[in-house]
């Protein structure tokens, strides 16, 4: 499988894919499945990670990177200037008093961040520094800082165009924009666009944002309590999400929010712990990561291997440009779009800059990747696929490795960590697979219901089985959502630039002020 | 201003009938006095939440609203106005000690009367650690109501 997700996240995941299929009964049922989806869904999945001509590099992750690099030059580097007004907008200053009891900055921020904070932070990294070696988390980095302009062009629209009902609720993303927006720069294909669009975030739901965090969250509790079959854990999952969205039970979802950004601090934190206690080490290993991004020190790929790996991931990781995001923001009381566009550039840089720069700088200073003293150079699996690492491992497992060299009981904290943000990410996901399931089919109870029931299912589907195909199909989903997404951002940014030109020019003049507390 | 005015803190409670019934004896006493009878409906914007929740969470204040007014400010409003005292009611969410001092401030009143729930306040959610709170950092006189 020479796909995105055979060398991205999925690395992970085939590595303990084969354990869970001989714990499986319905071994041939699954790869029946396997082909037949394999078959039908092949070309798509091909179509979006196909690389570009001459190179192995995606023409998606280019897709991403262009249009990140477009939004920063073009919103006169957006994520900069306004970096310091997008913490003081999350910290409720300029939020009026008399909306309280409304979502605020921070709520949909952090909703929204609980959502892309995950395994792309923790199984992602690890893959693309073991496949990019260090050099991989220079472009990761700048990915991120190119993505918080994409986050800030979607979110903004996502909030200007969103529906608000008359019984008080909002619903709001990319479907909305596109239709809303077309329409009003007197565009054709809106309502196309928006249905494709939707399509896409239905797929991309139930796959990396439901099956494939099932499938991993399986592979890490079967990592420590030994190996049993997978659709025990997919039944578990179902039930506590069904729980969630159909039944319901706010205090599961509330615990979990409260106890994912906990595990997102700690993991920060211990990272943080590690890295001070090797502070001699953070200069070589900042080096390692420069050298490395231009010269690829020996890496799979040389320095166009660290390149790849490093937007990949990135891309993976903080959604920006996908058009999740806007979902998510959508909700936020405030009279200003722009302010939540400001406030959601903070997600690709708390995601991508900081978390997703702690795990790489953690693993390269661990020592766990293999390095010829004599050289300097990193040695290469027997495959050449990869940098060797001390046991041998890739993925979730290279970071609790690497992560275990200062605690050791840090893999459990991990494991507690990924199911967590499983969970949550699942729960996001559910949700925007719903909003896109409601504008495909129309509102109403039993359509919703009908979606969050299917969504159960494929949570035990995605633990149980070994369903390359489709968990690649999925992904490409996710990613086809940015051709769409980002297709409809370029047409209506001009939308967005004459909002902010008027928002900080108002803010500029005192017009717009600090509520006083 | 001559009149003077005090800010009673409501918890849909016991506790605060017993602030309001002492805040309407001092009403009394005072003569020109005006009650401003506060329910704050405890609200964090730093919590966390689901996205259905933001969703729906304009709904929900706005019933929030509404259920908080018509169970537990009207019927205090009423009676203070049965004993014949001069009396006005909000109803906010936030930090109950930050919006009652916030309030005090705002209305330039003499002090601020909440109810003490004791160890039932620790389910309660009103006032359990608010009135220590306000003692400690209000800028007015808090009286404490046992």
């Amino acid at each position: 499988m020479n796909k995105f997700l055979s060398t991205g996240l999925g690395a992970a995941a085939i590595s303990a894919l084969p354990a869970i299929a001989s714990a499986q009964d319905a071994v041939g049922m699954d790869q029946r499945i396997n082909d037949i989806f394999a078959g039908a869904t092949g070309w798509f999945v091909n179509l979006i990670f196909m690389s570009l001509p001459g190179t192995n590099f995606p023409w998606i992750v280019m897709w991403l990177v262009v249009a990140a690099s477009v939004f920063t030059i073009y919103f006169g580097f957006v994520q900069f200037k306004a970096f310091g007004h997008a913490i003081s907008l999350v910290k409720g200053d300029y939020s009026d008093p008399n909306d309280a009891g409304e979502v605020s900055h921070f709520q949909a921020l952090t909703t929204a961040l609980s959502g892309t904070v995950g395994l792309g932070n923790i199984a992602g990294v690890a893959v693309a520094v073991g496949i990019g070696g260090p050099g991989a988390t220079f472009w990761m980095i700048l990915a991120g800082l190119l993505g918080m302009a994409s986050k800030f062009t979607e979110c903004t629209l996502g909030v200007k165009y969103r529906n608000e009902y008359p019984d008080g609720t909002v619903s709001g993303g990319p479907m909305y924009y596109m239709t809303k927006g077309f329409k009003e720069r007197g565009l054709p294909m809106g309502g196309f666009l928006a249905v494709v669009f939707s399509i896409f975030t239905i797929g991309g739901a139930l796959g990396g944002g439901n099956m494939f965090q099932a499938n991993q969250a399986h592979a890490q509790i079967s990592g420590i309590v030994g190996d049993y079959p997978g659709w025990i854990t997919g039944i578990i999952f179902a039930a506590v999400v069904f729980a969630v969205i159909v039944g319901g039970i706010k205090s599961i979802a509330q615990v979990t929010e409260k106890v994912v950004p906990f595990m997102g601090i700690l993991y920060v934190a211990a990272a943080l712990v590690i890295l001070i206690v090797e502070y001699d080490k953070i200069g070589w290993a900042f080096g390692q990561i420069f050298d490395g991004a231009f010269t690829g020190l020996g890496v799979a790929g040389g320095f166009v291997g660290a390149l790849i790996q490093g937007f990949k991931r990135a891309a993976f990781s903080n959604e920006a440009g996908v058009g999740s995001a806007a979902i998510a923001h959508s909700a936020v009381r405030t009279k200003e779009p722009v302010t939540e566009g400001i406030v959601s550039l903070l997600e690709p840089f708390i995601d991508t800059v900081v978390i997703c720069t702690m795990t790489a700088l953690v693993i390269t200073i661990s020592g766990v990747l293999v390095m010829d003293p004599a050289t300097g150079q990193f040695v290469l699996n027997e495959a050449g696929t990869s940098i060797k690492t001390i046991d041998g491992s890739s993925g979730v497992q290279l970071t609790s490795a690497a992560f275990a060299t200062g605690f050791s009981w840090f893999p459990y904290v991990l494991a507690v960590a990924v199911i967590l943000f499983a969970f949550s990410t699942m729960i996001s996901w559910s949700y925007y697979g719903l909003k896109a399931w409601t504008y495909l089919v129309g509102e109403g109870k039993n359509k919703e219901i009908v979606f969050k029931v299917i969504f159960c299912f494929f949570i035990i589907v995605g633990a149980a089985a070994n369903l390359g195909a489709v968990i690649d199909f999925s992904d490409a989903m996710i990613f086809a959502m940015a051709v769409v997404n980002i297709t409809a951002l370029y047409f209506l940014m001009p939308i967005v630039k004459r909002e902010m030109n008027s928002y900080f020019s108002r803010l500029k003049s005192g017009e717009l002020k600090k509520f006083i507390k | 201003m001559t009149t003077s005015t005090i800010v009673v803190g409501l918890d849909g409670g016991e506790a605060g009938n017993r602030a309001l019934a002492f805040a309407t004896a001092q009403a009394k006493l005072i003569g020109d006095c005006t009650l401003k009878l506060v329910y704050v409906i405890e609200w964090s914007p730093f919590s966390f939440q689901t996205p259905e929740e933001n969703e729906q969470r304009h709904v929900r204040r706005e019933e929030e609203l509404s259920l908080a007014r018509e169970r537990i400010m009207e019927p205090a409003l009423k009676k203070a106005a049965e004993d014949g005292i001069s009396v006005n009611g909000i109803v906010k969410h936030g930090d109950v000690a930050d919006i009652l001092d916030d309030i005090a401030k705002e209305s330039k009143a003499q002090q601020i009367v909440v109810g003490r729930v004791g160890l039932r306040g620790l389910k309660e959610r009103m006032f359990g650690g608010v009135t220590g709170r306000l003692a400690v950092a209000s800028s007015v006189p808090v009286t404490i109501i046992p």
